[in-house]
Parts: structure tokens; sequence; C-alpha cells
């Protein structure tokens, strides 16, 4: 029976498989060092990625990739200021990043252009040469990922501490939003800019009562996005639901579940 | 021109009167300036300066931490005593000054707030390793050093104020330190644990050769169990032995009248002790608070 499910399904499977167990230790790096909004902002200017993209006439993937990147630039000038909140500016960034990435992609509209793609991407429609990003990307995402897990750890744990035991804080945290960055560009396609945070942030959350140490976060939230994938295609499939939303509502019922479990245990 | 010369030819405030340090003359430029680094010392600093905006910070700070001292920084809030900890450890840069230490000079750091965000799953084994290049055996032996071996499973998040700053001692311990740096590690202690974690600090100090250089806004215990204090207030209102520094102008003026006394009130406890009964009796050796005669008081 599973032999004989279509094979844009395998692809949709796969490509989701993959981008769960990219997602789940910068997921953990993120919840911890409060970044959810900063994420937020990244993925949004993406929007604005695309459409610069289509206008320059080049890959769209590396047109999302430096409005990232950009974005990340602005956000750390605006961390420097102290006239208002962080979050509140972060509340701005956001809000503004999204209005002008959609107003954008709406005055270009050139051929292959479709807002609600972008916004909530399209797992179904994942091509085989998109599996490739996916996986090429992912690999080159984790080994990075793996390099800078320590420094990243102790930089969340306490930035001074790990700056005096000589960890560069300015070098990890511009080579964390640089992987940020290639990790939406890859996920836009799958779960959309508006979803992808959630992929991110979602199973870290969910792991969270499950464990006992960074690492083992890391792997129960790459098991949790796993598992959410799996469910949430199924309930896509099963219903008329696009698989982006299907998949977020999926692994947002699994993080109520453990956090309900883990306050009832009281940890 | 050096950096040094720089900080000698600084023109100092204008304003000597918004120094809040006491004294109502303008600053010359200090002597200690002329000192060249102290080759012998563990760290050494010379003029130093930190300006925060237009606000100077820090300015005209001579230091120096020898292997075996242990030296402590006293000063009201907002002195900059925190500031001076960060251009040590290098975490800031100094606006002007230099810091010179040996290239073999390893430093243990315990930074004065270190609330561990309950999302980040972590035990006090795995946070000692982290990061350090340490066994099991010796990640153990340094948390009974510092008694703190019971929590070696316990989530970090989970430790008391107390239980954190021996675990964060130990941290600095396994990283093999000639000087030690503790911002404020009485923060969150109650008083009794305050004049314990003191004691243990000279234990470490005299069983591993350390420097040692303590922040602390409190007075009377941390004095007694340094062998410099250093009083700051932006920069360096005095220094000496802690008996002639609570006697000094400036230091009676930045911490009050009473202050002068603390460091008899702390002696006075122990001009007598206690038999088994409880009944007063003279003491033998001379007044000690800690196990190792002949350190400090």
């Amino acid at each position: 029976m599973i032999a004989g499910l279509d094979p844009f399904i395998w692809r949709a499977f796969f490509a989701a498989v993959g981008l769960a167990i990219i997602a789940a230790p910068l997921g953990c790096i993120i919840v911890w060092r409060r970044m959810s909004y900063v994420g937020e902002t990244l993925s949004q200017a993406s929007l604005l990625g695309v459409a610069l993209g289509v206008v320059a006439d080049i890959n769209l993937t590396l047109a999302v990739i430096m409005a990232a990147i950009a974005a990340a630039g602005v956000l750390t000038l605006l961390g420097r200021q102290k006239t208002v909140p962080l979050d509140s500016a972060l509340g701005l960034t956001h809000h503004a990043t999204l209005a002008l990435g959609i107003a954008a992609i709406s005055l270009v509209k050139g051929p292959g252009i479709d807002l609600m793609s972008y916004l909530f991407g399209d797992v179904f429609a994942v091509t085989s040469s998109d599996l490739v990003w996916i996986y090429v990307g992912g690999a080159a995402v984790m080994a990075v990922t793996l390099y800078l897990w320590k420094p990243l750890v102790r930089l969340s744990l306490h930035e001074d501490l790990a700056t005096a035991e000589g960890i560069n804080p300015r070098v990890s945290r511009a080579a964390f939003d640089l992987l940020l960055a290639v990790l939406i560009a890859v996920a836009m396609k799958i779960v959309g800019v508006l979803l992808v945070m959630a992929f991110l942030v979602v199973p870290a959350v969910a792991a969270r009562p499950l464990s006992t140490t960074p690492e083992r976060m890391a792997f129960v939230a790459g098991a949790i996005a796993i598992l959410g994938v799996i469910l949430g295609l199924w309930l896509s499939l099963s219903s008329d639901v696009p698989g982006g939303p299907s998949i977020v509502i999926a692994l947002c019922t699994i993080a109520a579940i453990s956090l309900l479990a883990g306050s009832a245990r009281g940890r | 021109m050096s950096a040094l010369d720089d900080a000698r030819g600084k023109a100092l405030p204008e304003d000597a009167a918004a120094c809040s340090c006491g004294h109502h003359h303008k600053h010359p430029p200090l002597q200690e300036n002329a000192q060249p680094i102290d080759a012998a010392a563990l760290i050494s600093a010379r003029g130093l300066a930190m300006k925060r905006g237009s606000r100077e910070a820090l300015w005209n700070i001579d230091l120096d931490v020898h292997r075996g001292e242990i030296v402590t920084l006293i000063g009201p809030n907002g002195a900059g005593k925190t500031t001076l900890v960060r251009l040590l450890l290098g975490i800031e840069r100094p606006t002007r000054g230099r810091i010179e230490k040996s290239a073999s000079t390893r430093i243990g750091y315990v930074p004065q707030r270190f609330d561990v965000d309950a999302t980040i799953p972590m035990t006090v084994a795995s946070f000692l390793a982290l990061g350090a290049n340490v066994t099991k055996d010796e990640i153990k032996r340094a948390l009974e050093e510092t008694g703190a071996a019971r929590t070696l499973d316990q989530q970090l998040s989970k430790l008391s104020g107390g239980e954190t700053q021996r675990v964060l001692i130990a941290r600095a311990l396994l990283r093999r330190p000639d000087l030690l740096i503790l911002d404020e590690p009485a923060s969150g202690v109650d008083f009794t644990g305050e004049a314990d974690l003191y004691d243990m600090i000279g234990r470490l100090r005299d069983r591993h050769n350390l420097g040692v250089l303590l922040v602390s806004h409190d007075l009377h215990v941390v004095m007694a169990k340094s062998d410099r204090v250093i009083c700051l207030n932006g920069h360096v209102c005095c220094s000496g032995k802690p008996e002639d520094v609570s006697q000094h102008a400036s230091y009676v003026r930045i911490f009050g009248p009473q202050a002068a006394t603390a460091l008899g009130v702390y002696r006075h406890h122990h001009d007598h002790q206690h038999g088994l009964t409880g009944e007063p009796k003279p003491l033998v050796e001379p007044a000690t608070s800690t196990p190792t005669p002949g350190r400090g008081i």
C-alpha cells in the first residue's frame, strides 16, 4: 500500500523530513536565545528577496538568502540603539518586511510568481531538483551547525562567560544568521514564509520537557518534527488542508501535549 | 606616543565636584601612571579609561594582581567595578590604557549574574564538560573542592544561588587558572553562606597558589579576607591593606562613617571563642577566621 503512494507524496515526505532534521538544532538555539521574532523578520524579508530576485533576474534561492542576510544586518544595527525596546523594534521590522514583501511581489507579478505559495508554501509541489537543493543545502547547514554547536550553546547560557573563555560572539552570531538565512530559503518552498519559524520553534518547544541536556533536546526536537511531518501530511491528504499548515497544526498539537504532560510532572 | 603616555597626558574631568569620590579638589595626574607594567604580576593594567557614550565610566586605572594574593575591588553601585572586570577579561576594549598579562596566565571567571534560562536543559555535569577538555573524575573532584558534589546530576536552572556560585567556581577551576576573577560572588547567597564562600576562596588560593580578584560592594566580610583592597569610584580612590583603606578619608566618605568600624566589628566576633558548654574562652591563636593561619587576617 505504501509502495503505491504517488511519487509527489514521497517527494513531499522526503523534503519535509530533510527540513525537519536540519531545523531541529537551529530551532533549539532560537528558543534558547529568544530569537523567534528575529527569525520571523528574516523569513519575511525573503518575500522581498523573491521580488528583487525576479526584477534582477537572479537565482531566487540566492536572492532570498541575500535578503535574509540584509535583514539580519539591519536587526544587528537596531539592537545597538537604545531608544526603543528590542521587542518593539522587532515588532516594527517584522511587519514592515512582511508588508514590503507582499507589496513588492504584487508589483512584480512575473510569470510563476504566486504570492500564496510563497506565504504558505506547497509541499506537494516539491520537484526532484528542489529535493537536491534541500539535501545538499541541508548537509552544508548541518555541518556548520555541528561545528558551531558548542560555542552557540555556551553563548546562549551566558554571553559574558563564553566571551571571557575565548569565544567570539560576533563571529558566532553572524554565522548563525547566515545558517538561518539558508535554512529559510530552503524551507520557504515547503512551509512558506509565514510558517517557517513554526517549523523551527515548535519542535524545540515540544522537546524541552523531555530533555535534560542541550544535545538531547536537539535530537528529540528532530524526532518530534519528523512525527509532525508524517501526521501533517496524512492530515493534508485525508482532508483538503494544504500541506504546510497541516504539518504546523500537527507540530503544535504534539507541543501542547508535551507541555501539558511536562507541567503535570512538575518539571 | 604609547597608549600609556596618552593616558598620562589626558586632561582629567574639569569639574572635580562631579566626581563623587569625595575629594573636593581637582585630580592631579595620578603618580601611579608613571609606574611601568609590573612584570611579576599575573595581570597588570596601566592608565585604563573607558567611555560609555559621553560618560566617563573609568579613568586612570592602574591595577596589578600577583600570584597568591586576594585583591578586592570595592565601590558603590555604578563605580565601574563590573566594567573594569570586563576590560580585564577582554570582553570589552578600553578607550585608553593597556592591559598586560603573561601568555601563560590563565584566567578563571565567575560572573556576577548567572540566571540560567529554564529553556536550556543542562545538567551541572554537562555544563562543566562544555567546551573544556576534562574527564568525569576531574569534574567530580572540582565539585568536591567547591563543596557542590551533590549537584552533579542536577539541572543548572534548579540550583540555589550558593550552589550556582560553587558550580561556577568549579567550572573556573577546571580551566586550571592562575588568576580567578569573581564578580560579586556573594550575590544571591545568605550571610553565613557568604562567610563560607569567602573561606573557600581563601582555601583555593592557598591550595592552588592562585591570584584572586574579587569584586564586592559588601564591606566587612570580604575586606577581612583580602590582602589588598582597591576602592573604586570611576578611578582608584585609595588602595592598600584592608585596615588602612577602612581608615582612609575617601573610603569613609563613600561608604559612610560606620564603614570604617566594619572591620573592627568583624574582628570583634573573633576576640574570644566558646568552649563545649558555651562558656567564653580567650583565644589561644591570634584571631583568624580561616583554617590557615598566617594568610590574610
